[in-house]
Parts: structure tokens; sequence; C-alpha cells
């Protein structure tokens, strides 16, 4: 059981956490032919765009209701009902995905009342589905944002299902949390599909953000899953959540429309993955593919072989908690130390990261506690620590802007498992030290060269 | 909030800009950038220009004061380089919560500066203001005083929160930071009358470094540079300058006329982009340097250094001019550098057919039509339209900045960034060069051909469909007598 601790530091320095309405936003990309709206002033919205764009390297939809300093003190309705507007003129979406920020919560703007006025001013743009979400960014994490997104748009856009109809029986729907990979995304589809059942991913970014060559040119998301599919996910016959972040979002889901729902804390490891092609082999009535149980034993075979290079290496990761947990735990299971883990909010799991203490803290926190290690796991914004400490860096998370394929790292089911292994085992080969004649000489002897800090500034 | 809104209408009100001086005392007040959109808007906020301007000073703790949004999702972001310190790429930020947001910030504020001091010990503390605590009426300007007494150590309010306004506020109103509470604030060991500052010069990819070596050629000291590679010293010690040249357009130009103002330093506006405006521009310096005691022969070594330096750079260009003559670029930039980046290019043997002036100050739509008269000026775009314009004007390559890379790419179009998250420097004579070499080595890559090519089984091409969607928009306007585009 690792202890929680939070810093108690004023200041911030370094970064790891981001805020909620960015999650929010990502949430929303997810949705088809969506256009997600910071209710805040611009740079809200610029500077999430220009992070996701180096991260995805891909034209990202995000729009902004503009708050001047007097919009912001009078109130943003009027705002809120220009960008709405504008948006359906510019754009045409099938989904507006509305988010606070800070200064539009200090102010107390009820979004949730402005949508209703909208409404009945706007009848013209009954087509057009719009949720709200609150989202102030002095609260919780990028998680918490993408969590709470998810919620609301379960809690809004699913119809429940008519009364006495019986599911789907191949239906399933799939609430993906943040820390999935549009790569990882699609990976699951197919070990999902090869089980003869017919996934419902929300949010969906593997067909928005997974960098391909779009049909037309459209100012909002090319891809994602349907309001219409949204609305139908009340038919399924069970809801995988992924990652703790997803649960109230399948309460939700649960309690709309009595889809029972399994939470999947993991999906990187051979024990996650094979509750993963359990719960599948239990939900489909059908026997684990025989492409899978080859892969098992691709994945035991790399476990096997990469042992001796995880097994006694110390890693400090910065992450989510989500992401924190599946890959910590992982990164344990293969015989490492997680010797410091720092992370951005709370949440219920994190008392099962295999280390001593999770820190909700920020990159200087994590660079300080990570002096001795053997590998920092954060996201790019580690490169500054790990050079200071001279220690390799494996970029996990968002953002990383400064690697090609962000998207398409994969780290779920058998093989995304065993490509990890053979992807962080080769930074652990990179980085073993030669031996030389003084290696085994003793401390006594040599004081200068055995305690020689193997930095490099 | 009085004091910003004063601040804002002083900035406003720059007699340095031609075009302002051209507007009624009403449309002054207004300011120079057109109402934001709701909903249409794209570009930073006043607290990003803020940041831009400043956050090349590279040993200054730049601390800002704001919920995790402002800095969480944009630190050590930007290309611009550190000869030295690289303090400037920490990202500290009070991180405000719900508890600061109910109690007010002032505090936490505090207890941060002096963190920062005891562990990182920088020449200043820059502290920049963000729309929360505006909003809360955090008084940022009595903690950094209250922090600078106590901790002996200058604490620099910048009051630039997000919703002011649009990017190239915040520019001004950083340079007003530095002139109330920076400049003039250290005396420089020695004076020399070689002595000059660069305003508006940012150091992103390492440009200054391409000039910088001219310079120390000529003896041409920057004391100060605002604010690339600069030292928080040499920002404090700019006002003993004998002359200065303003880059960047109008971003600073507050800074440039104020200091003439106050300390007497000519100033003049000039680009190190391009062979012609670089060495112009090194002329100007020579001129006004030796207008204000240098010796005259300065000139004739400057002479000698742009014969030496055109010819070593047109015989570089030389080499690709068949290559490259008759191309067609496409330019979609952030405005202030559209002019510079022209000039640049038609050098190069290459035709604009277009560029975008969407946060161009008049003065600078003005200048383009002089210097290219049948340039289309773009103001905003929809991607669909980008691509339109890229097939009607039969553009060969786009330069623009990061946001709209994905556009041109995704039409299958040689694409280059021009803007500050840039990984290449194109100042000087050998930036210049390097300029052309890299979009020679974009329109030249074997890839575009291959990209272009349909699949064996696709009978539609993207572009017939891409063609038919435009079609469409066009049946539409003719329909409804005006553009289908809501702007």
């Amino acid at each position: 059981m690792a202890q929680i601790v939070t810093s108690t530091k004023s200041c911030t320095v370094n970064p790891l956490r981001m805020s909620q309405p960015l999650g929010a936003a990502l949430a929303f990309m997810g949705l088809r032919n969506c256009m997600p709206l910071l209710h805040g002033s611009q740079g809200c919205t610029s500077f999430g765009l220009v992070l996701f764009v180096r991260h995805f390297r891909e034209q990202i939809p995000l729009q902004t209701t503009a708050m001047s300093e007097v919009a912001t003190v009078l109130g943003g309705f009027e705002n809120v009902e220009q960008a709405i507007v504008n948006i359906v003129g510019r754009t045409k979406p099938d989904v507006i995905g509305i988010c606070t920020t800070g200064v539009t919560e200090i102010k107390g703007d009820d979004l949730d009342g402005y949508i209703k006025d909208v409404r009945k001013k706007h009848p013209e743009l009954a087509h057009v589905a719009l949720v709200p979400v609150s989202a102030p960014d002095f609260k919780g994490a990028f998680e918490d944002g993408f969590a709470a997104t998810v919620t609301r748009i379960v809690e809004t856009l699913v119809e429940a299902p008519a009364e006495g109809a019986a599911p789907d029986a191949d239906k399933i729907n799939v609430l993906a949390g943040s820390h999935l990979t549009p790569g990882d995304i699609d990976e699951l589809r197919d070990i999902i599909e090869a089980f003869g059942l017919v996934p419902t991913f929300l949010p969906d970014i593997s067909g928005s953000l997974d960098g391909h060559m779009p049909d037309d040119f459209t100012p909002t998301t090319h891809g994602g899953v349907s309001v219409a599919e949204v609305a139908a996910m009340g038919g399924a016959v069970h809801t995988l959540a992924i990652g703790a972040q997803m649960r109230k979002a399948a309460l939700a889901l649960e309690a709309k429309a009595g889809v029972p729902f399994t939470l999947l804390a993991r999906v990187t490891g051979l024990a996650a993955a094979d509750e993963l092609m359990a719960t599948l082999a239990r939900i489909s009535g059908r026997p684990v593919p025989p492409k899978y149980r080859r892969q098992r034993s691709q994945l035991v075979d790399a476990m096997l072989d990469g042992h001796f290079y995880f097994g006694g290496k110390s890693v400090a990761i910065g992450a989510e908690p989500d992401m924190l947990l599946n890959i910590g735990g992982w990164l344990a299971d293969m015989g490492c130390t997680v010797s410091a883990a720092v992370t951005t909010t709370t949440s219920p799991i994190l008392p099962q990261v295999p280390s001593d203490e999770v820190l909700i803290g920020d990159l200087e926190d994590l660079e300080r506690r990570a002096e001795d290690c053997d590998l920092l796991v954060t996201h790019s914004h580690g490169r500054q620590a790990a050079e200071r400490l001279g220690v390799p860096l494996f970029r996990m998370g968002l953002p990383m802007f400064d690697r090609l394929g962000a998207a398409h790292q994969v780290a779920v089911g058998y093989r995304g498992t065993r490509d990890l292994i053979f992807a962080i085992g080769n930074v652990f080969i990179a980085n073993i030290k030669e031996p030389d004649v003084n290696s085994w000489r003793s401390a006594a002897a040599h004081p200068d060269e055995t305690h020689a800090p193997a930095t490099a500034h | 909030m009085t004091r910003l809104a004063d601040k804002i209408q002083d900035v406003f009100n720059e007699p340095g800009c031609a075009a302002n001086q051209a507007k009624s005392d009403k449309q002054r007040k207004k300011g120079c950038s057109k109402p934001l959109q709701p909903g249409g808007a794209a570009g930073g906020c006043a607290f990003d220009g803020a940041k831009i301007a400043l956050q090349p000073i590279v040993d200054v703790a730049h601390l800002v004061h704001g919920p995790i949004a402002c800095e969480g999702s944009s630190w050590d972001n930007r290309g611009t380089k550190s000869s030295g310190s690289k303090l400037y790429r920490t990202g500290f930020t009070t991180d405000m919560g719900e508890n600061d947001v109910i109690f007010g910030g002032e505090k936490r504020l505090f207890r941060s500066i002096k963190e920062i001091i005891e562990k990182y010990d920088p020449p200043a503390v820059f502290v920049y203001q963000t729309c929360v605590p505006a909003m809360m009426g955090d008084d940022i300007v009595a903690v950094c005083k209250v922090a600078a007494e106590k901790f002996g150590k200058p604490c620099i309010p910048i009051i630039s929160p997000g919703f002011v306004g649009p990017k190239n506020l915040g520019n001004k109103l950083a340079g007003e930071a530095m002139l109330d509470y920076v400049i003039g604030t250290q005396e420089p060991e020695f004076t020399t009358a070689y002595d000059i500052n660069i305003i508006g010069e940012y150091n992103v990819a390492g440009e200054l470094w391409q000039v910088k070596p001219l310079l120390d050629e000529l003896g041409i000291r920057i004391l100060s540079c605002l604010s690339g590679d600069a030292r928080y010293h040499e920002v404090a010690q700019s006002h003993r300058a004998r002359a200065a040249m303003m880059v960047c357009s109008t971003a600073m130009i507050n800074v440039a006329r104020k200091m003439e103002e106050r300390y007497g330093i000519p100033y003049f506006e000039g680009s190190f982009y391009g062979i012609s405006d670089t060495s112009e521009s090194l002329r100007q310096i020579a001129r006004l340097l030796i207008a204000r005691g240098a010796d005259a022969e300065l000139m004739d070594r400057v002479e000698a250094v742009i014969a030496r330096e055109e010819a070593k750079a047109w015989a570089a260009i030389k080499a690709y001019t068949p290559r490259l003559e008759g191309k067609k670029v496409l330019l979609i930039t952030g405005g202030v550098k559209s002019w510079s980046v022209v000039a640049a290019l038609q050098e190069a043997g290459l035709t604009i057919v277009g560029t975008s002036v969407k946060k161009s100050t008049k003065e600078d739509k003005a200048r383009l039509k002089e210097m290219s008269p049948d340039v289309h000026q773009i103001d905003d775009l929809r991607p669909r339209e980008m691509y339109k314009m890229l097939k009607d004007a039969q553009a060969d390559i786009m330069l623009s900045g990061g946001r709209s890379q994905f556009v041109a790419l995704k039409a299958r179009m040689p694409w280059m960034d021009i803007n500050q998250e840039r990984t290449y420097a194109y100042c000087g004579y050998v930036g210049i060069v390097e300029m052309v070499r890299q979009i020679d080595k974009s329109l030249s890559n074997p890839i575009w051909a291959q990209v272009r090519s349909a699949p064996p089984w696709d009978e539609v091409t993207w572009e017939q469909r891409a063609d038919a969607a435009n079609a469409a928009d066009d049946r539409q306007r003719a329909i409804f007598g005006r553009s289908a585009r809501v702007a």
C-alpha cells in the first residue's frame, strides 16, 4: 500500500499536471464531427491547441468563447450563445462540447442555464447536440476533466433503451480512459472484435487523432464515435471501463440504461491482459481466439528474455493516476522497483501503486527523487530533468512533442506489453555501464571514482 | 484595474506608430486589433504575448501567478535559445487551487517567490498576472514590492492577464513592465560608443547568433537584447546604449519610442531577414552610432563586411536559384514578420502568391502591398478553403506556423515552419541561405510524388472529392448571393 502524500510547496516547479479543460477537450475530440469549445479567454484555447497539435501532429479542432475582461465581469451568456451560433454556421458540427475554465467558473457563469437559454432562443439549432461540462482549472487535473466529460456525455447523450427491450448480445461499450492512445484503442478494438463482439468506444480518439489522411477538409473532428452511436450505447450487453477514472461514467451508464460493467484498472502486463481476455470470453461466450493464445505465448517468451534487464532496476515515474498504476504496476511485475512515483491528482487507485509513496506533485519533486534511478518515465517535459540527472527518459503520456508516433505508442494487451518490454528493455540495454579495470576495487582505495555521481550536466 | 486600463490606453496611443496616428481619437481608444469573435477566434492571449516577449531573458525565474492552465500547458515550448543559464526553461507557477481562489492568492504568491529565491537564487523574479487572480483582485504589484524589499531581489510584476486582449497587446504590456521596473535600474561597468540595444528579437532557434558574429567583428556591442539570450542585468543597463534597432515590426515599439524619449536613444525599425534588409540594418546601426559619436570609419568597416557577406550569401543562393526560380510560395504567418519574410523569399527567386495578414497591423498590410502588389492577402481560412487557395494559386510550398501545418500536409503540400516553434534559424546572411536550403530540401523531397499517388484501387481521388465540395460551396454562394461562410 503506497502512502499518498501531497506536496507542501507553494510554488509548482516544472508542472507535471495539466488542466481539467484540456482533458475535457480531448474527450470531446473522440466524438465524430464535434467542436470542443472552451468558455474562457482565447489563451485557454490557444495553449491547448498548440499542445495537442504538437503531440498528435494533427490539425486540432478547438474553439473559444473569447471572453474579454468586460465580458468576464458581466457574465458570458452572449459569448457562449454567439460562439455556438458561429460554430454551427462555420463548421456544421453534430455536437459542440463546451467546458468552463477557471476564469468563467470564478465568475460563476451558469453554463447549464446558458445552454437551456440558448435552446429556447435558437430552435434552429435543435439538431446540434450541446454537452456542457464544468472544468475549473484550479481544481483537479487533465484526467479528472477527461473523466467528468465522459460522464457528462453519457448523461446527456445516451438514451435509455425501450422498456423490456433485450440488450444486443454482441454489442459492448468501452469507456476508454485518458491514458489510452489512439493505437491502444485500435488494439483493443481488434481484440474485442476477435471475440465476435461489436464495440462502441467512448470517447474514440482512434478515429479522430490517429493521424490519417481525411476524406474531406473539415474543421471539426474527422472520425470518432457519432452522437447516434453514443445514444445507442444503452442497448449494449456490457460495458468495459478502462481505467479507474471511467468508473463514474460506467456507473452513469448503468444507472441510465442498466448496462452492467467491468472495470479494468490495468491493461498492460500478463495478468492484466489475461483478465481482459477472460472477461471478453465470458461476455461473448466464445473461447480466446488462437491468435491471442499465440500472442500470450510470445509475451511470456519476451518476459523471459527481458527479465534480465528489468530485474532490480529502479524507475521513477511521473504520470496521471491511471497511467501510473498501469505502467508502474507492470514495471513492478517485471522486477523493477518503482523508487519514485509522482502523480497529478487524487484517485482511489493510488494506494495500489507498487511504491512506498505516491506524491501528488510536480517534475521538480520527481527529479529530486529520481537521482539514483535507472530510468525516468514521464511525458516529454521530463527531458530537462533526465538531462540534468544523466538518466534515460522513456516518454509516456501527454504531451509528447519531441518524438514521432505519440498516437501509436501501444501498451495494451499481450502484443502491446510484449512490444513495451522490447522498447524499455532496449533502453536499459543501451545504458548498461561497461565495467572497467577499477569497477571492483574497494571504495576506500578509490573514493573519487566510486562516489563520482553518474550525472552529466 | 484602473492602472491596467490606463496602461492599455497608453499603449494604444502609440505616437511611434504611423497607422495609429492616422486614427481618430475614438478609433484609437479601441486599440489595434479587431474585437475577438466567440467561436471564430484563434491566437494567443495577452499573457501569452507577455511571456513570449520576456521569457527569452534567460537567467530570470518566470513565475506565472494563476491556475495550472496558464503555465501547465505552455512551459518549455518555445524555441528561444540561451548561451548560458537555462533557468528560463524552468516552469514556475503558483498553480492556484480552490483555497487560493476563495481566500486570495497573494500569500501563495509571496511564498512562491520566497521558495524560488531560496532554491534557485535568480537575479530577478518576473511575476505574470493571469485572468483568475486578476478577476479576484490579487494585487501582484504590492506582493512584488513587499517581496523585493524582504528578499532584496527585484520582483517584477508583469500585468497582462489573458482577457485584456491578444498576444500583440501582451508584447507591449510586457515592454511597459520593463520600462517601469527594469530598464535604467543598474549601471553598466563601462560603456562604449558602440553599444546598441536590439528590441523585439527573441533568439528563436538561436537566430541572434547568426548576426552577432558580424556585430562582434565590427566592434559593436549588444548592450542588451530585448529579450533574446538576454540577462537581467543587461536589460537593467540598457538605458546606456547609444542606439537601438527595433525588430519584429511593432511588437515593442512602445519600448523603443519611450527609451528614445527618456534616455535619448535613437532607434530604427529594421530586420535581419533577407540579405538587403540585413545590410540596411547594419548600415542603420552604424549611422545612428556615428551620429552619436562613434568614429566615422565604422561605416567603412560595415560596408566592407556587407560587401564580403553579401557576395558569400549570393554565391550560396545562386546554387539554389535554378531550382527555386519561379516556384510559388504561400505564406501564412502570425503577421508580425510577414513583410520581412517576403523580402527574403523574393531574394531567393521565389514568387509569393498569397499571405495571411490576420494578425498584422494596418501598417504591415500596407507595407506588404507595396513590396509585392500581386500578393493575395488572406484574413482567415477554413481548411478546405486553404486547400482551394493552395490549388488556385498553384503554390508549390506553404510557409506558416505550426498551427496550420497540417492543412498543408494533409493537402500533400510541402510545408515549412517559420514561426516561433521552428527548429531552424533564418537570420542574417547565413540564415537566408539556410532558409533557401530548407525550402529546397522540402521541395525536392521524393515523398511528394509518392504521397500524391492514388492507391491502385481508388477510383475517385481525394482532389476530386475536395474539388466537388468546393464547387458545391461556390454554388451555394451563388444562390445566396453572399459568402456561405459566416465570418
